[in-house]
């Protein structure tokens, strides 16, 4: 089917399908799962962000009422539960059975009758620990003669690679201008609204085990389970009910996923494990870290030559996942022609926790640098930051482009994405706005951040089944689950489109690995394109089923039949028909006898089932786009207050509109707040001092203007619908396109913004060291 | 994040709370609003052995303009004087605190009395009391006792209250016609506590400042009370040479601490700055004929 075909159901902005149960407070998280007879768990955990473990005692725990077991690393090591599978990252202990290496890390788990129980026996569990030499920044574990973070390693550089192309010492020797900084970014992390918790059960009639996990990949957790438990995948069931929220911090390869079904089998009773929000702050995957060195070459007309880069990531205690240094150092080119690239990267270790995939995984960081370095080149030369884009620029008619680093940008109109922006945000009204403001005193500043994004990238293939059930209705089977993307909406849509079939006819089931053999997950946008595809596909299957059984019933052949409107009919003649739920009833006959009286029953010469299975396997599809943000910047007391702030946004051809917007607004929220917000502060002992939300400061809705979002759709020629990710589009060029706005309203004090988050105090300080307001030194009186 | 083992109780008069005060005394933590002590039993940063939740005692809840004082029962939610219109007149200066406390949800538990007893030195509630000169009522075995909000606070989370006693009332005067005020904070985001706040009000006579408050929120253990600058603006003409001069005592006279939120010079320069621009809304409203006749701006 070609795409100008599909215009009916893919497109329309159809209300959310699971919005219903969680307005009215019907989700179903692991938390609200309980099951006769369950443990509840509490992990006892660091105190210390590197010592050793000399001795633990726990025999007062275990005398407690309530209390069923209390176990440290050492007797899990006797078990041989040593270490996580290795599914995406590194191996991870489960319980240190004698180092410690970030506050927060595992020491012991107490299980017992209830969580008041587990609570008061770990409070009893006591732990000697030897302090040992800490390392908790990047500068320290550079530091000559820097204690080593794991004592097995021969350096605190865990991972170290250089990428690149073109001759850059050549470039910057012809270039014009030069430009360079260094920038950091702070640490910061998801905070997804339900923590993460599991609930392990022992199921007799496979000798396995039941899970209900808070994940994006139940079937990467059957297999890590398989594997660890050394049980076979059918023993194994992983259900991932509602999720409440995940941007990265819900992947496979948390101690606590092995450990809760460790003890579930080993005690032979159900267990459950419910992190709390003082333990999400240290024992979930963290995120952003990295301090960059940047030199930029060009001409003075403002072509691009070079970017030199080199990059230092707080990986933390872990190298777990490196890959993330990978999509930093492939996203920083971003629409641009670049002909000379180096890039330079350094996962580097300190006693933390370790840092994940969180919205973007890497790539805001590269995005950034590049998008502030764009924008220091037009004030070098004296050119309007969008006109020095435009003249860099991959043009529309070069697509699909590959680039010098091999990754090929599939399709999309970058110039057309900053125009459609500045027209929609209104850029020459806020440039006259700005120049008004500058002549009273006041400073409104603009920010330009565009920005490509590889979606779909990550992960093998994802699976869909699609299958008529007796009452005419399509169900869709999923391995990639929802953690807020819309799932339920989004797939029905692709399913009603390609089957003819009213979308409410459409139930979409992606949560459990019983009903589907295969799966993938949820991560990396790739559903919109690799989850749908697949949904496309199987539904394609599904049809060719349909008209095989029809076909029967019918006496016509299969290639006379069309689908339309819920039927299946000779083409051109509505009369020769069967409705979707007589071939449903047929199809899938449990009878010889017609059930109900009068259902039709399967016709001679064709099997039964009408379903289909299909696996999608494509290449990357590269999302883009453009922001601009207005803000005002109060010189008296560094408060920055965001104005305006406008997208557009091509991922493709739009599934559901709304259900974009929606992603668009939430990652523009997690980018800004990166900005001006979020910053885990540790101390030099590697103490997290800012473990609450009193302290650790995420957006709400009334610090966030409102986000204006304009959709373009440049199909992709990689998925079947033409649909790219949207995940993490809005948050990857909100962290240049704020802080560019920030220092553009200060460009009459010279202010430069090298580090996230820019806080009041931080910014305040640079305004007093660059000669403070001149206007208002004197005076109370505010911007307003 | 769950809270230890306690007793509760939950008396339904205030004698009855009294007694149990008297009863468990050092032991007892009493529950009125719990927007700070749920939280901190929820992470077992306490675990007294008895809460006494006041949330049924009646005859805690309520408000009434007595001569020329304000009188505020303690377990009056915030969202009561929120939408309390006569106090728009009677104590304009809470009705603008008030609106910078948290967020609704909060309001709608938290309590007044709560928000003194608890004196967070960055919470709004403790500035207007300060700022004010107002008085605090407390009730114990003993009986009845009025602590001047000069003597209530004594540092970070800890009040002139006795382990026996409760409060029981907040009393705030009335300010008199030609009154100006202004409350003014910087915080990181809406709702949050202020990285410093000011409350200050000002009374303008024939063109001179009479009666004038000031209080700082964020800035030390206590709000900070600043009384050199209160001297150096009563008498005077409200000019904006001297509100200056007035927001340099304030900065001299403080001595923050530097936090995660900001450093201690920040913090000074803030304290200084707000309280030139409360002083110079203050002065407006002021002028504008005061609290008698003027609607809550800003």
């Amino acid at each position: 089917m070609l795409l100008e075909q599909m215009t009916k159901i893919i497109g329309q902005s159809i209300r959310r399908v699971e919005d219903p149960r969680f307005l009215r407070g019907e989700g179903r998280y692991v938390g609200d799962i309980r099951v006769p007879g369950m443990l509840e768990a509490v992990v006892l955990r660091s105190p210390h962000a590197h010592a050793r473990v000399r001795g633990i005692r726990t025999a007062r725990a275990e005398a407690l009422p309530g209390v069923v077991a209390v176990l440290t690393g050492e007797a899990l090591a006797r078990e041989g539960m040593v270490e996580t599978a290795r599914l995406a990252g590194a191996r991870l202990p489960i319980i240190a059975p004698e180092t410690v290496h970030y506050v927060g890390q595992p020491v012991a788990v107490v299980v017992a009758e209830s969580r008041y129980a587990a609570e008061d026996g770990a409070e009893e569990v006591e732990v000697d620990y030897a302090p040992l030499p800490v390392v908790a920044s990047i500068d320290a574990a550079l530091a000559p003669n820097a204690p080593g973070v794991q004592e097995d390693a021969p350096s605190n550089i865990a991972v170290q690679k250089v990428v690149g192309y073109g001759d850059v010492e050549a470039a910057f020797r012809e270039a014009d201008v030069v430009v360079e900084e260094e920038f950091r970014i702070a640490r910061a992390a998801a905070h997804a609204l339900e923590t993460r918790g599991i609930l392990a059960v022992p199921d007799p009639a496979t000798g396995g085990l039941t899970v209900w996990i808070g994940t994006q990949m139940p079937h990467a957790i059957r297999r890590a389970l398989s594997l660890f438990l050394d049980l076979p995948e059918r023993a194994v069931r992983v259900i991932a009910p509602d999720v409440g929220g995940a941007f990265g911090s819900k992947t496979a390869n948390y101690p606590e996923d092995f450990l809760i079904p460790y003890l579930a089998r080993h005690l032979n009773r159900p267990v459950r494990w419910l992190e709390d929000r003082r333990e999400h702050f240290v024992s979930t995957l963290q995120g952003r870290q990295q301090v960059h060195r940047v030199r930029l070459a060009a001409r003075r007309d403002g072509t691009l030559l070079a970017v030199d880069n080199a990059f230092w990531m707080d990986m933390g205690a872990y190298a777990s996942w490196p890959h993330l240094l990978d999509r930093t150092i492939t996203t920083l080119p971003g629409p641009y022609h670049l002909p000379h690239y180096r890039c330079a990267a350094h996962g580097v270790l300190t006693h933390k926790m370790p840092v994940g995939p969180y919205r973007g995984a890497g790539r805001p960081q590269g995005n950034f640098i590049m998008e502030r370095m764009v924008d220091r080149l037009a004030e070098a030369i004296g050119i309007d930051p969008a006109e020095v884009r435009r003249r860099n620029f991959i043009g529309q008619k070069e697509m699909p482009y590959t680039t010098p680093l091999g990754v090929t940008y599939d399709s999309g109109d970058y110039p057309e994405a900053l125009e459609k922006t500045l027209e929609v945000a209104g850029y020459k009204r806020w440039r006259d706005e700005q120049a008004k403001a500058r002549s009273e005193g006041r400073y409104i500043g603009i920010g330009l951040s565009s920005y490509i994004e590889d979606t779909g990238g990550a992960g093998p293939y994802e699976a869909a089944s699609a299958r008529l059930e007796p009452d005419g209705s399509v169900t869709i089977y999923s391995g990639a689950p929802s953690s807020g993307q819309s799932h339920e909406t989004t797939f029905a849509q692709v399913a009603a489109e390609r089957l003819g079939l009213p979308v409410e006819r459409v139930r979409v089931v992606a949560t459990d690995t019983a009903t589907i053999s295969l799966g993938v997950g949820t991560f990396g946008s790739r559903s919109a394109g690799i989850a749908t595809g697949a949904v496309w596909d199987a539904c394609g299957k599904l049809e060719a089923r349909m008209k095989e059984v029809a076909a029967a019933m019918l006496e016509a052949a299969p290639e006379d039949l069309e689908l339309v409107e819920g039927t299946v009919r000779v083409k051109g003649v509505p009369a020769r028909a069967v409705t979707f739920e007589q071939l449903g009833q047929a199809g899938n006959a449990v009878s010889l006898n017609p059930l109900p009286l009068g259902a039709p029953l399967l016709p001679p010469g064709v099997l039964p089932g009408v379903e289909g299975t299909a696996y999608m396997r494509t290449r990357a599809q590269y999302a883009n786009g453009a922001h601009i943000s207005v803000v005002e910047v109060d010189p008296g007391t560094g408060q920055v207050k965001l104005l305006a702030y406008a997208v557009a946004h091509d991922c493709g051809t739009l599934l559901n509109p709304s259900v974009v917007t929606g992603q668009v607004q939430g990652g523009v929220a997690h980018g800004v707040s990166t900005v001006l917000l979020e910053e885990l502060r540790y101390d030099e002992a590697g103490q997290l001092l800012n473990g609450t939300y009193m302290d650790y400061l995420l957006p709400t809705a009334s610090d966030l203007p409102d986000i204006v979002v304009e959709h373009l759709e440049h199909p992709s020629p990689f998925t079947p619908t033409g649909a790219k990710g949207a995940g993490e589009g809005g948050t990857i060029p909100a962290l240049a396109c704020v802080a560019n706005a920030i220092e553009d309203a200060l460009r009459p004090l010279g202010v430069r913004i090298r580090e996230l988050p820019v806080t009041p105090d931080r910014l305040w300080t640079l305004i007093r060291e660059a000669g403070g307001d001149p206007q208002r030194a004197a005076t109370g009186g505010r911007a307003r | 994040m769950k809270p230890p083992r306690f007793d509760y109780y939950a008396p339904r008069s205030l004698d009855e709370a009294v007694e149990l005060l008297g009863r468990y005394g050092q032991d007892a933590k009493i529950l009125a609003g719990g927007q700070s002590l749920v939280p901190l039993l929820n992470m077992r940063l306490v675990s007294p052995k008895v809460l006494i939740d006041l949330n049924r005692v009646r005859d805690l809840a309520y408000l009434r303009r007595e001569d020329g004082v304000v009188a505020i029962g303690s377990m009056t939610r915030q969202v009561e004087v929120e939408e309390a219109e006569w106090l728009r007149q009677s104590c304009p200066l809470l009705m603008e605190a008030v609106g910078l406390i948290g967020h609704p949800a909060i309001r709608n538990r938290g309590t007044v009395g709560g928000s003194i007893a608890h004196a967070d030195p960055a919470a709004e509630l403790p500035a207007v009391l300060s700022a004010l000169g107002g008085a605090v009522r407390v009730r114990g075995a003993g009986g009845v006792r009025e602590i001047a909000a000069g003597e209530f606070f004594l540092t970070y989370l800890t009040t002139a209250v006795h382990p026996d006693e409760l409060v029981s009332e907040i009393r705030l005067p009335v300010l008199p016609d030609g009154s100006g005020w202004a409350f003014e904070e910087v915080a990181r985001r809406h709702g949050d506590f202020a990285i410093v706040g000011v409350a200050a009000h000002l009374t303008l006579d024939r063109g001179r400042i009479g009666k004038a408050g000031l209080a700082i929120t964020g800035v030390g253990g206590t709000p900070v009370r600043v009384g050199t600058s209160e001297a150096m603006l009563r008498g005077a003409e409200p000019t904006a040479e001297v509100f200056r001069a007035a927001s340099g005592k304030v900065k001299e006279a403080i001595d923050p601490d530097s936090d995660l939120h900001a450093t201690a010079q920040y913090r000074r320069h803030l304290a200084g700055l707000l309280t030139l621009r409360a002083l110079e809304r203050a002065a407006a409203r002021a002028g504008k004929g005061g609290s008698a006749r003027t609607r809550q701006g800003g």
